[in-house]
């Protein structure tokens, strides 16, 4: 395996395995929750450090994970005394807990080979050099074969609890009344958010990991309607981002995990302004279409109302105050909508259509009237 | 018939044989707290199979925190409910419930169909998947509700009214045998309101019990044919023609009594709903 491969590899695998579960922290609104975890393994990752003296070991990920787990625990246990609300919960919770994670590296760091930057940023770059020789054989990279379990159980994990995850992700109440246990699967998703985060640090670190767990899935929830493809979507956008990121870092020569989060950062933005239903762009003009749509309806109930069924489009400025450009727009769609005809001396004329269209909206608009009591 | 002896011990597991007289929902001497402020305090009634209840008092009584109670979903301090004379946990699989509309996020994801499978999930078990059976049932209750078009609409793009028809078309798909609904009529229009009202006698027909949290005191005579008046402590329960009366209103609303009791009042004194 080439080094650039295992580097692409193994950031393509930490975008896959935080994607999975960043999809169902988004849609729980948990993003902070995800946030925190991400800073709050550290002094578990130091500390299991300290007995294994390995990153990555199967002892190390589960013990660093439990640190999660406690996170969670500890703000649900904090918000629930009603004392402070939940997210001033998660902001005292975990900068205590990170900050044990930094005291405790900096406390040994002439010791061990452990320093800070390699934990809050990451160290993609050597990740090729640190392999597994099981026999005399090399395996290939560590941190490969990590990533790939740890996004293989994240896989198998939403697989096999789809729908458990889904109503109590959805209706957390329902999940409960139907015996679905929404506490425990919260639960379960809070450990697999940990032990992705454990595993992730070392290739994008501690800090940027939750731009992989939120980004991707945020990016998604933008593109469909449909769960399963928010969540296929998201490692597809992952992926591209790690791998643009990756490529972008090369040819600038930029910090890789960097590179790769502001990757992860530049696709949202791209998506939020540009998704074909739920982005900025599509939006506005979806509006604008309903506003121009709109204002053809007033004018023909209008025409009907007063009983002119023919309007010089010169008026329309006068009659309405709309702008030259908006009345010309309106005119264009009614023509469309054959709601109107345009005879030769550019006088709007009712059609049949129109007349009927006049009708239903007087009936809408009365309707909405005596419901607004 | 023979007279059976009243007395206060719970039914026993032999008390099979006299099922009809077994009352579908029981509270006895139920207390819900936060902490140490009570919400609930102290409320017994025992209601009969195959009616509509209506759950009505003023904002704050408790009134989503008794089903919610009910249901296990909230820690109960003292008392305790049966379920046709078993705890809820052991009834699961014949409650449907309907929380408040606004309970849920209406922009996750997914389709009407697909809300209306969740309410099938208790019964499909753990792990394994709705299949074809799940999704016909589904469907059905769907068109029940007179929303097989909207089987596949994403849900954030049904109107209020439609999305409360969801839910309900959820709960009819667990064809349970009794019903706990939070203010299915809350916020819904003239067409869902009547199709709501139209559903309720329905399952009453079939047998069912439906216990509904209701705000319109209007309509609770139209609807319902027993009611449950909570204020912090228990006012009354029983038939409407019995308990729906000025005195219980007042007793319930106290000085809250706005132009909407009155003119309840002023329905009951005209002797009911044809007045």
């Amino acid at each position: 395996m080439t080094p650039e491969l295992a580097i692409i590899l193994t950031a393509c695998l930490t975008a896959t395995a935080c994607a999975i579960v960043g999809t169902f922290l988004v849609l729980r609104k948990m993003a902070l929750i995800g946030d925190a975890i991400s800073h709050a393994v550290l002094p578990g990752i130091v500390i299991a450090f300290f007995f294994t003296h390995s990153l990555n070991s199967l002892p190390m990920l589960i013990g660093a994970s439990l640190f999660g787990l406690v996170t969670v625990a500890l703000i649900e246990a904090l918000s629930r005394t009603r004392r402070v609300a939940e997210d001033s919960a998660i902001g005292v919770v975990f900068p205590a807990l990170f900050a044990l994670g930094v005291l405790l590296i900096s406390q040994r760091a002439g010791q061990i080979h452990l320093d800070t930057d390699c934990v809050l940023y990451g160290d993609i770059a050597w990740v090729p050099f640190n392999t597994i020789v099981v026999g005399g054989v090399n395996l290939g990279p560590r941190s490969v074969w990590v990533l790939g379990a740890v996004t293989l159980a994240n896989l198998l994990f939403v697989l096999v609890f789809w729908k458990e995850l889904k109503i109590s992700t959805f209706d957390p109440e329902l999940a409960a009344a139907l015996g679905l246990a929404p506490v425990l699967i919260q639960y379960l998703l809070m450990g697999a958010v940990s032990v992705t985060t454990v595993a992730a640090f070392e290739s994008v670190g501690a800090i940027l990991v939750v731009a992989m767990l939120i980004v991707p899935a945020a990016t998604a929830y933008l593109f469909t309607d449909r769960l399963w493809l928010m969540l296929t979507l998201a490692i597809v956008f992952g992926v591209l981002a790690a791998v643009s990121g990756y490529f972008f870092a090369r040819a600038f020569d930029f910090s890789i995990a960097g590179a790769m989060a502001l990757a992860v950062g530049v696709w949202f933005t791209l998506a939020w302004l540009f998704a074909p239903r739920h982005g900025v762009v599509a939006q506005l003009v979806w509006r604008a279409r309903l506003s121009v749509r709109f204002a053809g309806e007033l004018l023909v109930a209008h025409m009907a109302d007063r009983n002119e069924p023919s309007l010089p489009v010169r008026a329309l400025a006068g009659h309405f105050r709309w702008r030259e450009w908006f009345g010309r727009l309106v005119v264009r769609d009614l023509l469309r909508r054959q709601l109107v005809r345009l005879d030769k001396a550019e006088v709007l004329l009712l059609t049949e259509t129109g007349r009927q269209l006049a009708r239903e909206f007087g009936r809408e608009a009365s309707a909405a009237n005596s419901h607004d009591r | 018939m023979t007279p059976t002896p009243q007395t206060a011990t719970p039914p026993t597991s032999t008390a099979a044989a006299q099922r009809p007289s077994t009352p579908a929902v029981e509270v006895h001497d139920f207390t819900v707290a936060y902490h140490t402020k009570p919400v609930l305090w102290d409320v017994d009634f025992a209601l009969p199979e195959g009616k509509l209840v209506a759950i009505i008092g003023p904002n704050g009584a408790g009134k989503s925190t008794m089903l919610k109670a009910i249901l296990g979903l909230v820690p109960v301090s003292a008392g305790w409910v049966e379920i046709f004379g078993k705890p809820a946990r052991e009834q699961r699989s014949i409650i449907g419930y309907v929380p408040q509309r606004e309970s849920v996020d209406w922009d996750f994801p997914t389709n009407a169909l697909d809300v209306v499978l969740m309410g099938l999930y208790g019964r499909v078990g753990w792990i394994r998947r709705p299949g074809r059976h799940e999704r016909e049932k589904a469907m059905a209750a769907l068109a029940h509700v007179g929303m097989a078009d909207y089987a596949r609409r994403q849900i954030s793009q049904l109107s209020g009214g439609q999305q409360q028809r969801v839910f309900l078309a959820r709960a009819l798909a667990q064809e349970a045998r009794l019903y706990f609904m939070d203010e299915p009529f809350a916020g819904v229009d003239a067409t869902t309101e009547r199709a709501i009202a139209g559903l309720l006698r329905e399952l009453r027909e079939r047998g069912r019990t439906v216990i509904a949290v209701h705000h319109d005191l209007q309509t609770v005579p139209q609807y319902f044919d027993w009611v449950v008046m909570l204020n912090l402590r228990l006012v009354a329960a029983g038939p409407v023609e019995k308990v729906f009366t000025a005195d219980n209103l007042h007793a319930t609303y106290g000085g809250r009594l706005q132009v909407l009791t009155q003119a309840a009042e002023s329905l009951l004194k005209k002797g009911g709903p044809t007045g």
